[in-house]
This record gives structure tokens, sequence and C-alpha cells, in this order.
């Protein structure tokens, strides 16, 4: 359904102001997707330093762990992950055709709990950062 | 207020035609005075209303030269209570300008023909109270749609896909006797109930993010209507396989990545989104062989 003419900001992610639960919780659920993905790839790299012996595993993790912004990461990748899981929970909810009434709410619902696993593992990553 | 191209008068037709011509140009100008009348009652209405409201409508018309980049007029319309969208546009069109075009039948809801982009949501513009919105209240035609003119698209692939799922009802099991009525039974009845409310606005279509990257794909409309008739017993078990054929293909049921803005815009409150799991549950179900 191609448009003869530009028709501007009709048709596209311009419009974000104006999505309801169901487009947000799809789009969050595409996006942490493929974070998880792109994380999966560092994580064999990270892993398969142990190839090379077990000193090289250590230094490799410590080196990461001391840096400050792989702590920040490491929040974001859980935030990442606990959406994914509830939201998960609640496509198959969806799918089994469960609480469809409520899909709006255990999307609102899956949001506030995602931040507060995350705000409650603040202090966790962020203690003894650069030991 | 509006952006009316000014019509310029032409006099091509040969003088031996005078007679005509005159009485034509007599008529034209009553006509002008009538529309200038109008837009002074329509000037005297607004300035007697407690209450006005600013409509912002898309304006497009491919066939007039001045009109083909597509732009916003406003119309300030007298409000009433009770007022929807619809009546606000009918009195913009019967008082600011003419050719104001947009697609409107029954004015309650069941034509199905005036769905619109209004404050960017799929609506029915005659079940839309101006009071509820915003001001100033966008009307845009729906998005996604190829558009003729002014608020009206082009409906026909829309129809393609709703005639695609066969809407109709076919059975090869009649009844035996001349007169014997061919019943449902009531929880039958029930079960497909919301999905015989569908009025065809497309509105369902137009909102769907998947429809509108894939021409393919049924649409949430198209798939509800497969579901009224696959959930209907009455058809039997050969006519329900026939239908599952189409709906299990990789553009029927499939597609749907239940982003629910079919069922937060349909204005018959059909639960599309439910319809359409249903039928990928069923999609599973007659394909999964455990042996």
């Amino acid at each position: 359904m191609s448009q003869s003419y530009n028709r501007g900001r009709v048709e596209d992610f311009g419009r974000w102001r104006e999505f309801s639960a169901g487009m947000w919780a799809w789009i969050f659920h595409k996006f942490t997707g493929w974070v998880l993905i792109g994380y999966l790839f560092t994580h064999i790299a990270v892993l398969s330093s142990s190839i090379q012996g077990p000193e090289a595993y250590n230094t490799t993790l410590q080196g990461l762990e001391s840096l400050f912004v792989v702590r920040i990461l490491e929040i974001g990748l859980l935030a990442v992950a606990v959406f994914h899981i509830l939201n998960g929970i609640r496509l198959l909810m969806v799918d089994l055709g469960v609480g469809l009434e409520a899909q709006d709410k255990s999307f609102y619902a899956s949001m506030v709990l995602t931040g507060i696993i995350v705000v409650a593992s603040v202090p966790t990553f962020l203690s003894e950062v650069g030991v | 207020m509006s952006t009316q191209v000014p019509e310029t008068e032409t006099e091509t037709e040969a003088e031996t035609k005078s007679k005509p011509n005159q009485e034509r140009r007599m008529a034209e100008k009553a006509e002008r005075r009538e529309a200038a009348d109008r837009e002074r009652l329509a000037r005297e209405e607004l300035e007697a209303a407690d209450e006005t409201v600013h409509l912002k409508v898309f304006r497009y018309d491919p066939e007039v030269e001045g009109k083909q980049e597509p732009r916003f007029d406003d119309f300030h319309v007298p409000f009433e209570k009770g007022m929807t969208v619809l009546d606000a546009l009918i009195y913009a069109r019967d008082h600011y300008d003419s050719s104001l075009t947009f697609r409107h039948s029954c004015r309650q809801a069941i034509c199905g023909s005036d769905a619109m982009f209004v404050n960017g949501s799929q609506r029915l513009c005659c079940k839309t109270q101006l009071g509820e919105l915003e001001t100033p209240v966008r009307v845009e035609p729906l998005p996604h749609q190829e558009v003729v003119k002014d608020l009206v698209v082009d409906m026909q692939h829309f129809y393609d896909q709703m005639e695609a799922v066969e809407p109709y009802f076919q059975t090869d099991g009649t009844p035996n006797g001349e007169l014997e009525e061919q019943r449902q039974d009531r929880k039958n009845r029930e079960k497909i109930k919301m999905s015989t409310r569908c009025i065809w606005c497309g509105a369902c279509m137009s909102s769907c993010n998947i429809a509108a990257g894939d021409n393919e794909y049924l649409g949430p409309a198209a798939i509800n209507k497969a579901y009224r008739f696959y959930m209907d017993e009455r058809e039997g078990k050969d006519m329900q396989e026939h239908r599952m054929r189409v709906l299990e293909q990789e553009h029927g049921v499939w597609r749907c990545q239940t982003q629910f803005s079919c069922t937060e815009v349909c204005p018959k409150d059909i639960p599309l989104t439910e319809h359409i799991q249903e039928l990928k549950r069923e999609a599973v179900k007659s394909n999964l062989k455990f042996w």
C-alpha cells in the first residue's frame, strides 16, 4: 500500500507519541531481543578466552569487571533480559488466549517489575568497582 | 479559510449560443451568491455559538493543479453538544468549501464508510464525539492506503483481502426438508457474536503495522471474517478444512505479531487479536500429529 506522494510523518515512527501499550510492548520486545542476540556474541567472545588457559580468562574478566562502563552495561543487560523474560511470559499468555483484555496492564506490570528488579540490582553490580 | 483555487471564467463557447450561455452565467452567479450567503451565515452562526471547534483537515486533489500538494485546511465550526467529527465535517463542507470530499452514509456506525485518521488514531467519524477530542482536531485519510482525494482512500486492496477468505456462508450439508431452517445453537451463535459485528470500515487494516509492510497479509478484518465462518458449526468439517488452508498460509494468521493495534481502534469493539490468536491455535492443532 505504497503512497504516490510523501505523506510525511503519517506513516512512520514519527507518530511514536500515539503508540499504545501493545505497540510499545512489541517494539521493546524486538529491541531487547536484538540486544540479547548481540550480547550472545560478546558472551561467547569473552568465554572463549579460556581456550588460552585459565589465567587468560581470569585476567580478561577481571579487566572487564574493573571498568565502570562494563558495570553500567551489565545493569542495562539485566534490564533488557528481565523485560524480555517478563514480556515473553505475557506473550505466552496472549498466545494461549489468557487475559487478552488485560494485555496493556500486563505490559505495564512487566515494565514496573523490570524497573524494581533493576534498581534492586544496582548495589550488587556497582559494589567493589575497580577491585 | 479554505485553500480552494479561485475559479476563472472562461468563455469559449460560440457566440451563437448566447442565450443558454447567458443562462449558464446567471446560474453560476446565483450559485456563487448562494455560496457567499452560506459562508456569511456560517460566520454569523460562528459568532453566535458559545463554543467553536477548530478542525485541521487534510486536503489533496491530484486532478486540480493548485491542489496537488498535500496540505491542511483550517475550519472553525460552531460546537453543539453531541456533535461528532462527521457532523463537523459536514458543516465545513456545506458552509465553507463544497469541494471537501469524504465518504459518509448512514451516520450511525453501520455502513462503515467514514473511518478516518482523527488525532492520530483510526476512528469512525460518526461515532467520535468532538467534545472528547483535543483541539485542534486533526482529520486525515486512513494511513497506508492510497489517497484518492482529500479524506477518501482507495479501499480496493482491503476489499480484495476480504474476498480472499470467502466471506459468505457455504455448506454441503443443507437440510433435507424444503422448508427446514438451518439452525445454529445458542452457544455457537454466542461464540461468533462479536465477529459478526464487522462493518468493513478498514480501520483495523490501516492501523496494522504488519499489513502496512506486507501487502499479501490478509489483515485483521479478513481473518476476523474467516473466524466468523470457521467457527460456525453449520458449515461442516470439509468447509472448515478448506478455510483453514487459506488461513494457515504464510501470509495468513501467522503474520500477526499481537501489537493489538487493530483491537485498539476497532469501532465495533471486536476482539480481533483474540480471534486471530484462536485461529493460530486451531492452525497448530490441525497440523500437529503425534505419531
